[in-house]
């Protein structure tokens, strides 16, 4: 499904990312987990095209997809959801999740403004239809009307899920999708990420919350400082010394 | 003749210069643009000139006059077309609907008060010339240089010795670690104005002596350019605005001299879409942008 | 209908067509100081059509839209690196730009202008263009490409990974602002029957901006409003004669502090 080989990125004298490599299977949710610094946010933001590597490749069903616009990286089957929550907060929770769309609908300035009978209207109305049913899907129908800005910030991040998926991605990029959530909202989220998958969409999770990556991936691969230090099922991970060394021991 | 141009740019520039460093002044405190800055310079210019032609002041006094006035003006218009619209949080661009209504105010006003005519200095100033080796200088011009260093100088002096000036520096780095200072940021604004003004102000004197064109709609043209070299220095940067000033008035005289110079101000805007795309933080910034 | 208030009604609708034009760029987060440039050339370019060449009205308009609309995208693809206060000066400069060559360019008469140019514009021609122009914009509000400008306009970044194309989306907006200007500089050169560089100076950019932030940002109807202050109110003025650009511009210093966001604020929303 993706398969990163030897990523690096460097800031000025800062090595964000080292020779990682990353490879996901096709169907299963796959975090990723490590300290605070440890490259996280950095190799998804390599991975959807928000930064250029400085080394190595990024291949999406084989495709190399290495550096490309992240518009392009969405197109081509990737969608993903931020750690500080970035909706469009001037639009309501429809409006986001059919900004979502925009990758799979084709309607341009001319169709705007011609308006042909068939074509554009139906795919507005399909546009519509596709949003409700992620808002309903991710728990939010009954906030459809609301400002994006006025949701809390559970809604948001679960709106956030629903804008992704409506680019009808092969590959979702969750960062951190559980921040500020109680343990009923995780399980929830639990619930979600199982229900997504179960659609047939791959997964690839960044998270802290330690409980909810043990029960929710079949895969679990740990950076720190920019490398990958084990990678493997959960239960196997846990038991590595060196991940016990790096990340449980210093949280704990 | 190479030389001369140069010491003729020096004289616009530092004209320049002392607009700019006004912009960036108020720039730096507020992050907003004062769209009639260039009005202001213009009210020097008149102040100037009627102390000259009804008191029959020397330019010095015409000088300090015009300073005086415009620093009062600029307090007044801080405090009528600014800090209400802070007050109420407005978005960024309502100061320049504020500000585009105070400079029709004055262009009005001058017109009226001194009507609508090009006028220039009496020749009560007459000119001397000097020669030093193959550059030519007049008196205005050593005025012009004289006035204007002396001005950035005391500036200088003002941002770096004094407690308001501190004040103001740290006001710009960030108003919220001012407050914590137990800085009155209002005040501090207040001063900015009247600095950023008073240096307008002479401007416009010392831009009545040399060029004799002294009109109510002087200000628009010399507003533009002040803005674009506050960019060229860096936003809000009083020393980047300084050495933009310089740069730019030598360009222009450049190109005069050397290039069609009925393009010559054409030619000014295009460096200065040039520095915006390719160094967005100014020839001498350093900071971030937004 | 007496030709002064015809005359006038004309100004308003031309006055909306511009403050209209504002409208995408706005929506796409570009506040533009510039459009009096675009509306220059698009002036030029209609009067040299129909004056010299004898077309049609509206070929004329169509080509100085065009031409206007091609510098908008000429502009527009450097103007995607910078935005904000950096955008608004750039822009600044450019209608600086056009202004000087118009002022030294032979061809169109330099300083002294274009004048002789037939009286073309009439009140239902620009109420037609204006109307046009709502509806289109309205039409643009709804669709695909209208959220992708006001997605853009709210969070770049989140609207690049939802896979809006920043360039096209934002080069288009811009360059179709153009158009709007350079239509409008069509109408209002059949209109005032004289044409120099003069009139679309750093002034009248200002006043286009003007027009569009006392209105309100990102209202259809702001434009509209607007328009109406700035052109009936120096109009009504009148008994003030002498004092009139003072009134006026007291009247939009208080507006800007009475009502910072424009007459027909839209909703705020909680700032990010």
């Amino acid at each position: 499904m993706l398969r990163v080989e030897g990523l690096a990125k460097r800031f000025g004298g800062y090595q964000a990312l080292a020779d990682v490599d990353l490879t996901v299977e096709p169907g299963s949710v796959h975090a990723v987990i490590g300290p605070n610094g440890a490259g996280k946010t950095t190799l998804f933001n390599v991975i959807t095209g928000l930064l250029s590597p400085t080394a190595g490749s990024v291949a999406l069903d084989g495709r190399d997809v290495t550096g490309w616009r992240a518009d392009r990286i969405t197109h081509a089957g990737i969608a993903r959801t931020f750690q500080q929550v970035r909706l469009f907060r001037g639009m309501n929770a429809l409006e986001n999740v059919m900004v979502g769309r925009h990758a799979r609908t084709r309607g341009g300035f001319g169709a705007a403004l011609v308006r042909p009978p068939f074509r554009e209207r139906s795919e507005e109305v399909e546009t519509r239809r596709r949003a409700r049913e992620l808002l309903e899907m991710v728990g939010l129908a009954s906030r459809a009307g609301t400002w994006a800005g006025d949701l809390t910030l559970v809604e948001q991040r679960r709106l956030e899920v629903a804008r992704a998926l409506a680019s009808d991605p092969r590959l979702l990029l969750l960062d951190e999708p559980a921040g500020g959530m109680t343990a009923v909202e995780v399980e929830d989220l639990n619930q979600l990420i199982r229900k997504i998958r179960e659609s047939g969409v791959t997964v690839v999770l960044v998270e802290h919350h330690v409980r909810l990556v043990m029960r929710v991936s079949d895969v679990v691969t740990v950076l720190d400082a920019g490398r990958v230090i084990a990678s493997g099922p959960p239960d196997r991970v846990r038991q590595d010394p060196r991940v016990i060394a790096a990340y449980l021991g210093r949280e704990a | 003749m190479l030389l001369q141009q140069l010491v003729n740019g020096l004289m616009l520039g530092s004209t320049y210069a002392l607009i700019a460093i006004g912009y960036a002044l108020i720039f730096g405190v507020l992050g907003l643009v004062h769209l009639a800055h260039g009005e202001v310079f213009m009210m020097g210019a008149l102040i100037g000139l009627q102390l000259v032609l009804w008191l029959h002041a020397g330019p010095a006094v015409a000088l300090v006059g015009a300073l005086l006035g415009t620093a009062v003006l600029g307090m007044i218009i801080e405090l009528t077309a600014f800090r209400p619209i802070r007050a109420r949080h407005g978005p960024v661009f309502a100061p320049m609907v504020s500000t585009i209504g105070v400079g029709l105010i004055l262009q009005e006003v001058a017109t009226k008060v001194f009507g609508g005519e090009q006028v220039g200095f009496p020749h009560r100033l007459e000119p001397v010339t000097w020669r030093v080796g193959p550059i030519t200088i007049s008196s205005v011009q050593l005025l012009i240089l004289g006035v204007s260093v002396a001005l950035m100088v005391a500036l200088h002096l003002w941002v770096t010795r004094t407690r308001m000036g501190m004040a103001m520096r740290a006001s710009a780095e960030s108003t919220l670690t001012a407050r914590l200072l137990g800085i009155s940021t209002d005040r501090v604004i207040l001063v900015t104005f009247a600095v950023a003004s008073a240096l307008a102000g002479a401007a416009g004197v010392l831009v009545g002596l040399s060029f004799n064109a002294i009109s109510p709609f002087m200000g628009i043209d010399m507003g533009v350019k002040g803005l674009a070299i506050m960019l060229l220095g860096g936003l809000g940067n009083i020393y980047g605005a300084m050495v933009g000033g310089l740069l730019l008035g030598a360009v222009e005289v450049l190109s005069v001299a050397y290039l069609a110079s009925s393009y010559r101000d054409a030619f000014v805007f295009a460096v200065m879409i040039l520095i915006l795309l390719f160094r967005p933080q100014g020839l001498f910034g350093v900071g971030h942008i937004r | 209908m007496g030709s002064y208030w015809e005359s006038v009604l004309i100004f308003l609708g031309i006055n909306t067509v511009l403050a209209l034009s504002l409208y995408l760029p706005i929506s796409a987060g570009q506040l533009s100081l510039g459009h009096g440039g675009f509306m220059a050339i698009g002036a030029y370019v209609t009067v040299i059509c129909t004056t010299w060449l004898g077309w049609p009205f509206a070929a004329g308009l169509a080509a100085g839209g065009l031409a206007a609309a091609i510098a908008g995208a000429l502009v527009g693809f450097p103007a995607l690196r910078i935005r904000g206060i950096y955008l608004i000066i750039l822009t600044m400069g450019f209608g600086e730009i056009v202004r000087i060559f118009f002022l030294n360019f032979e061809p169109t008469g330099q300083a002294s202008g274009i004048g002789g140019i037939k009286h073309l514009t009439s009140l239902p021609v620009v109420s037609v263009v204006a109307a046009l122009m709502l509806v289109c914009l309205m039409r643009f509000r709804g669709s695909r490409i209208g959220r992708a400008l006001r997605a853009v306009q709210e969070d770049e970044v989140a609207a690049e990974a939802m896979g809006v194309n920043l360039t096209r989306v934002k080069v288009a907006a811009f360059a179709l602002g153009a158009l709007g200007a350079g239509v409008g500089g069509g109408l209002y050169a059949h209109q005032a029957l004289f044409i120099d560089p003069a009139q679309f100076g750093f002034f009248r950019s200002a006043e286009i901006f003007l027009i569009v932030v006392l209105g309100g940002v990102g209202t259809y109807w702001g434009p509209v409003v607007g328009a109406a202050v700035v052109t009936l109110l120096p109009e009504t003025l009148r008994f003030v004669q002498e004092w009139r650009m003072t009134v006026f511009g007291t009247l939009l210093v208080l507006c800007a502090v009475l009502r910072p966001a424009g007459l027909l604020a839209p909703r705020r929303h909680t700032p990010a």
